[in-house]
């Protein structure tokens, strides 16, 4: 084997130009998916975590029918005190879940005295909401205060509404919100803060103490619109709902993830069907490649494999000449394009790539490939250099001596 | 002892539509360790004869026996087999591979045909190009050697595999007259040092007076060969 590897390797330093072409469209193709698959990765995961740390958490439970209406923040399909009961005791026995918040949500006027304006509120518990969506207090714009994110008889107000009715912190304002039972109650909040807009549900909410949401919507009991579940590892996300869907079955409940939630879900889709994409385009291009190299690697040595052929070299040895040549070349340019690509990814990380989405400025990408990534590439790579070569090498094993040596 | 048999041996096939009776129907015996010539004008049906006796090429009928073997019937793998295992070839355009040294040209056949040992190849490389006279010659590519050393290094690569027969089409009709000349002698002098059996063909009128042995091939018959007792038509 080693003899075939050292002729293999002769036979492409022989043709030295074209070996080098292709083994740099190979590199070109690992370099693109690898530095695609990096950098879009790195986007995903932090605009999903922007989603799931700073607004909905990683799984949200609520009743049956709520996310169907979820447009009219219905307050007669909030939990009843024992449904958030069963949730509480199953996420308290489940390891994976970090923390969970419930939250009030609903509808509202926003008033400042002279102008008003809807709003949508959030009613959490501040310490629990923190610990479920850690990246809500660096929504808030402005010094960041000590303390609690939020206290009783304060209000964070989205930042759109700030600028629109000239609210700031301190100022007085008022919410007037129709109860369950039709009546109107109001109340008045003092402005804790201006949190930033983000996209996506939630993204241009205000906040309350869900304290002061059940008072201002006269709740007679500790009902809940939804309760947010931040899980340890987001990678146990699907584990974690198919569980937390089994132990709720048979409820009037239901288990969301965050994508279901999102419509950036669409958005991570079509990165993941882009990256499919790259890598069929990656893939034609090894293919087409190395096989026009080694379909002329055949024409060109025909005389030469009538040759070993006459002497007596047997099928399968010339077979594996021509396939060893393949995947050198495959071989080749995935080692070069692989190492392009983490020295490509090593120094976009030094230099800090920046993207801006929505109101996003200058999100801060730190692209990074898992080993799995680089493996599972290299070796499609590999396979398709292989596949590629087959056919030529398969060629060259089966050519009849005599023709082979009377080609001219 | 014979070591290749010929019986009403004929070889057919098609170019287009027109059917060439390359072979005729011939018989003949070569005893081994014989120098022998085929000789004729283009066309007579030379290379054919050496193709089917090298096992490239399968006669339409008759029996061909080399090397106590029927080789009519051997399908593919067998005659590829056969052929690393009994005969060696040479051939007129040296057909040396050019991304090996003359050392790995020779060495070839123990590696890729035959799997010899390391040390058995290496005595076995360095005895032949002392045979062939190419010491110090073993590290130049086929690029860096004359026609006549290119032949000589195809010599030696037909017989490390000690074949019991080299055949060799038009060994020389790419090399001059005094270099010819001494790729024959080299060649009965390998035939003389090994007991290899030499089997070439020719058109050169002065060369084919160099061989014991000498069958006369016009239109694919055999007239009646000349020289010692080596083989009978």
């Amino acid at each position: 084997m080693l003899n075939i590897l050292k002729i293999a390797v002769r036979n492409l330093a022989r043709f030295g130009r074209r070996t080098l072409l292709t083994s740099s469209l190979i590199t070109l193709g690992i370099v693109g998916v690898l530095l695609f698959t990096a950098v879009a990765g790195s986007f995903k995961t932090i605009i999903i975590g922007q989603f799931t740390d700073s607004m909905l958490g990683h799984l949200e439970v609520h009743r049956k029918g709520y996310v169907a209406s979820i447009d009219s923040l219905p307050l007669n399909l909030n939990m009843q005190p024992t449904m958030v009961g069963k949730v509480e005791q199953v996420l308290k026995r489940m390891d994976a879940v970090e923390a969970y918040s419930e939250r009030i949500k609903f509808g509202a006027m926003f008033s400042n005295f002279t102008e008003t304006t809807s709003i949508r509120i959030n009613g959490i518990d501040p310490a629990k909401e923190i610990a479920t969506t850690p990246l809500l207090a660096g929504r808030l714009i402005g010094d960041k205060r000590a303390g609690a994110l939020l206290k009783p008889g304060e209000i964070l107000i989205p930042e759109l509404i700030a600028l629109g009715l000239k609210v700031k912190a301190g100022d007085t304002v008022v919410l007037v919100a129709t109860n369950r039972d039709g009546s109107v109650n109001g109340k008045t909040f003092t402005v804790g803060g201006v949190m930033q807009s983000a996209l996506g549900p939630g993204g241009k909410d205000g906040y309350i103490h869900i304290d002061d949401a059940r008072s201002l919507l006269r709740m007679k009991e500790d009902e809940v619109s939804e309760i947010a579940i931040r899980l340890k590892n987001p990678a146990q996300l699907d584990a974690v709902y198919a569980q937390l869907s089994k132990e709720l079955s048979g409820s009037e409940l239901e288990v969301h993830t965050w994508a279901a939630l999102s419509p950036f879900s669409n958005i991570a889709n079509m990165i993941d069907l882009l990256a499919v994409f790259i890598k069929v385009m990656m893939v034609s291009i090894v293919l087409i490649s190395v096989m026009n190299v080694m379909v002329m690697a055949v024409y060109e040595r025909i005389r030469e494999i009538g040759t070993i052929s006459a002497i007596g070299t047997p099928p399968r040895r010339i077979l594996a000449l021509f396939l060893t040549e393949g995947l050198l070349l495959g071989l080749g340019g995935t080692a070069l394009g692989t190492l392009i690509s983490l020295a490509a990814i090593y120094a976009l990380n030094i230099w800090k790539l920046t993207v801006n989405f929505g109101t996003q400025q200058g999100i801060v990408l730190s692209p990074s490939v898992s080993a799995t990534d680089v493996v599972t590439i290299a070796a499609l790579v590999v396979i398709m250099a292989l596949l590629a070569s087959l056919q030529p090498a398969w060629k060259a094993s089966r050519m009849d001596p005599v023709s082979a040596l009377g080609h001219v | 002892m014979s070591l290749i048999r010929a019986e009403n041996l004929i070889k057919t096939y098609r170019s287009g539509e027109v059917e060439v009776h390359a072979i005729r129907g011939v018989d003949f015996t070569i005893e081994a360790k014989s120098f022998v010539v085929f000789v004729g004008p283009s066309g007579s049906g030379k290379s054919t004869l050496l193709n089917m006796i090298g096992c490239l090429d399968h006669p339409t009928s008759g029996k061909l026996t080399v090397v106590d073997t029927d080789i009519s019937a051997l399908d593919r793998r067998a005659a590829a087999e056969f052929r690393g295992k009994h005969i060696g070839f040479v051939f007129q355009d040296f057909n040396l591979i050019p991304v090996l040294t003359a050392y790995e040209n020779i060495e070839y056949p123990l590696i890729m045909v035959q799997d010899w040992p390391e040390k058995k190849r290496r005595e076995q490389v360095m005895r032949l190009l002392e045979a062939v006279g190419m010491s110090g010659q073993e590290k130049k590519r086929p690029d860096q050697l004359s026609g006549g050393q290119k032949q000589r290094v195809a010599v030696a690569r037909a017989l490390a595999t000690n074949a019991k027969l080299v055949l060799a089409d038009e060994p020389t009709a790419n090399l001059d007259h005094d270099t010819a000349y001494r790729i024959i002698d080299l060649m009965k002098k390998m035939r003389d040092e090994f007991g290899t059996t030499f089997v070439f063909s020719t058109h050169d009128p002065k060369i084919m007076g160099e061989a014991e042995v000498t069958f006369t091939l016009e239109d694919g018959r055999i007239h009646q060969p000349s020289g010692k007792e080596a083989g009978h038509a």
